[in-house]
């Protein structure tokens, strides 16, 4: 047998966008980091953008379980959680001893605790994969939760451990005092730990991971014991977990027992899954959305968690690949050039999809208030809760609407069909 | 000189059904050997036996000499033992280039490193490149594995069959559900990448049997009933028998 190289086209195509596209894209994600407080400089966006950036680590972080390994873990907030305690009673230490560790140091120490949790717990929960681990996961969160509470020394009981960012050496000049400081530090690592975690899924371990997630069992027949790798898997997801909530721990000054609870657990879940967990840039785009809308919605209406609801349900009903599945579909009509076609059905579905979302909205909201609250305003029009006329309102924009989105929602499909059938010939889909 | 696998009195029972019994078999190294059987008789059970997949209730296996059974399936494949499936199983959702080079990455050292550029490993590339080509399958790198016609699926399995470069290859029905076309070709795949290496073949296609087997096992009832050159089992009178009938004649 000759083992002469073969030219064939697939070696040739292993290197989608070239080195050059590759360090284009993070270098924008570096310059868009760093302008970003430029452009908005309220204290409200820096905070905004500082949790989104903590989010964006914790999501990518979960995604390396569920994206990428196939684990569904109910209890990630653990890890995070506990890398947050250990940034503050580090941050402590350090002030209180005085030595020279400067602030940025620390979300390493967050991920580390993270890491040493998984490590020891990860070997026994990561035996299985499915429902098993599932459980586990629950199991783990809601112990180390509710131990959060007991042990007072560590966790500090209810009221949680605080800890004072400014009082660890300053560096470069930098206090950490001011949020915009912060809100750099944590741009930083978001930086890092994306390009990281990038670089996790296109090493041996990142690929046999999606192969342990698509068919561990063959996967014992190369030469694997899927067992390890989703042990590893899971370790490094509890690091870079750690890092996320070190960096909390820096931006609120303290930690508690809400860092490790199923509330956060839910939270990174939610946000992974809506962002879509097929590609690596699905969790960034529903960390984004999930913060955002959880930092907006809760100003606008007392049942904010309701319309996380809706809409965790309507995505995993109409769009189980998530926002990054719904973009990502796109991709060969882009390149054959027939997404073009489809977009007019789309403006034309998009209105009475509008009018079913603004009388679901208005259902949701009536019923909220009906036994007092504050006047319903929607788009600027102003609606009592217990008034007939909005009641009939929102039954005819939910019926209505519904009844009209169906059609129109058929005419995309068409639309969708014959673009697709353009782009199969045009060798754009498999 | 040591067998590539030597089973010795094995036995196997699933609840008390016992479905293999007082196993027999030695296949020596870089031998062709062929396992034949009416359905049902045991033969993927033989191979998920020998490969580690279940263990056997008593007796012994041994692979190269060395006592393999009640090791994991990934123990044994790193000592060089590589099987397929009778029923594809694949890595669905990864591409057909991934599929066989996740299958060379052990074989070429690169275990479970996380601090290796998967595409910076000129012999994982060059090895993978090489497989695609020798299964035909370099155009359809890029496609899901779960998007394959069936006979590309079929490629593909041989192909992350052989990526990690076993010295012992077990093929369950290859040819199954092929055209007469796909399954010529696929025999000739077969024949040319097991040179020089010990392939253990299930095969209910009697001409590919007779053609590419220098031996031949027939199992009956979990019992290995004749074991012989092609010559003496198309001659033995219990094989005509219990298995093959007219078809030989
Ligand atoms: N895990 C199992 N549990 C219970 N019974 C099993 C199990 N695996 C196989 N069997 C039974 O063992 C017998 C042999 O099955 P096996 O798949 O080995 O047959 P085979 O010779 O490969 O047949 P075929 O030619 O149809 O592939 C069958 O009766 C099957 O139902
Ligand atoms: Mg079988």
């Amino acid at each position: 047998m000759t083992n002469a190289p073969t030219p064939s086209l697939a070696a040739a195509k292993q290197e989608p966008g070239g080195a050059l596209g590759f360090y284009g894209v993070w270098l924008l994600a570096a310059a868009a980091l760093i302008v970003l407080p430029l452009i908005f400089s309220s204290g409200g966006s820096l905070t905004s953008f500082s949790l989104i950036g903590i989010a964006i680590i914790f999501a990518l972080s979960y995604n390396i379980l569920l994206g990428q390994t196939g684990l569904l873990s109910f209890g990630h907030a653990v890890q995070y959680g506990l890398g947050g305690f250990l940034a503050v009673h580090a941050m402590n230490a350090v002030a209180n001893h005085n030595w020279p560790i400067p602030l940025p140091v620390i979300p390493l120490i967050g991920g580390i605790g993270g890491m040493a949790f998984a490590l020891l717990v990860g070997w026994v929960m990561t035996k299985r994969a499915g429902t098993v681990f599932a459980m586990i996961s629950l199991g783990i969160g809601e112990l180390v939760a509710s131990s959060s509470l007991i042990l007072r020394s560590v966790f500090g009981g209810e009221s949680g451990i605080t800890t004072d960012r400014t009082s660890l050496m300053p560096m470069f000049g930098w206090t950490f005092g001011p949020q915009i400081q912060v809100y750099y530090l944590i741009a930083f690592w978001v930086l890092v730990s994306a390009i990281a975690m990038y670089a996790l899924t296109r090493t041996p371990l990142g690929r046999i991971c999606n192969a342990v997630r698509d068919n561990p069992e063959r996967v014992e027949f190369i030469g694997y014991d899927p067992h390890v790798v989703r042990y590893l898997a899971y370790m490094f997801a509890g690091f870079f977990a750690g890092i996320a909530g070190g960096l909390t721990a820096i931006n609120f000054e303290i930690a508690n027992s809400a860092y490790l609870g199923a509330m956060q657990s839910g939270f990174v879940l939610f946000s992974t899954f809506i962002g879509g967990t097929a590609y690596f840039f699905g969790p960034i785009l529903g960390a984004i959305l999930v913060t955002y809308l959880q930092l907006g919605l809760t100003s606008v209406t007392s049942v904010w968690q309701l319309y996380f609801g809706v809409i965790f349900i309507g995505i995993v009903m109409f769009a189980p690949g998530g926002i990054a599945g719904i973009l990502m579909k796109h991709r060969p009509l882009i390149r054959a050039g027939t997404l073009g076609t489809v977009i007019p059905s789309y403006l034309v579905a998009a209105i009475p999809t509008l009018a079913f979302a603004l009388g679901i909205i208005l259902t949701i909201e009536t019923v909220a208030r009906f036994s007092g609250g504050d006047p319903i305003n929607l788009l600027g029009i102003p609606f009592v809760a217990t008034a007939p006329t909005t009641w009939a309102a929102a039954a005819v924009l939910v019926v209505g609407g519904f009844l009209v989105a169906r059609i129109t929602w058929r005419r995309v499909a068409e639309a969708w069909d014959r673009a697709a059938t353009v782009a199969r010939d045009r060798g754009y889909l498999a | 000189m040591t067998a590539a696998i030597q089973v010795n009195a094995v036995e196997k029972s699933f609840g008390n059904v016992q479905i293999i019994r007082d196993l027999n078999l030695s296949v020596a190294k870089g031998e062709r050997h062929a396992i034949i059987g009416p359905n049902g008789a045991g033969k993927s059970t033989t191979f998920n036996l020998i490969s580690g997949y279940i263990k056997p209730t008593s007796g012994e296996i041994r692979l190269n000499g060395e006592v393999t059974s009640g090791l994991r399936p990934f123990e044994i494949n790193r000592r060089g033992l590589s099987r397929s499936f009778q029923v594809t199983n694949v890595f669905a959702r990864m591409t057909v280039w991934e599929n066989v080079r996740c299958a060379v990455l052990w074989a070429t050292g690169h275990r479970y490193a996380f601090w290796k550029n998967v595409d910076n490993l000129p012999e994982v590339k060059q090895r993978t490149a090489q497989i695609l080509d020798d299964i035909h399958l370099s155009h359809r790198s890029d496609v899901p594995a779960g998007l394959l016609t069936y006979a590309e699926q079929r490629e593909l399995e041989i192909g992350i069959t052989i990526a990690g470069g076993a010295n012992v290859i077990m093929l369950d029905e290859p040819t199954a559900g092929m055209s007469h076309a796909e399954t010529e070709r696929a025999v000739a795949l077969i024949r040319r990448l097991t040179e020089g290496r010990t392939l253990v073949i299930v095969e209910h296609d009697m001409s590919v049997v007779f053609g590419l087997a220098d031996r031949i096992s027939v199992l009956v009832y979990g019992h290995i009933i004749a074991s012989g050159t092609p010559e003496e089992i198309r001659g033995n009178p219990k094989v005509k028998e219990a298995y093959l009938g007219e078809e030989v004649d």
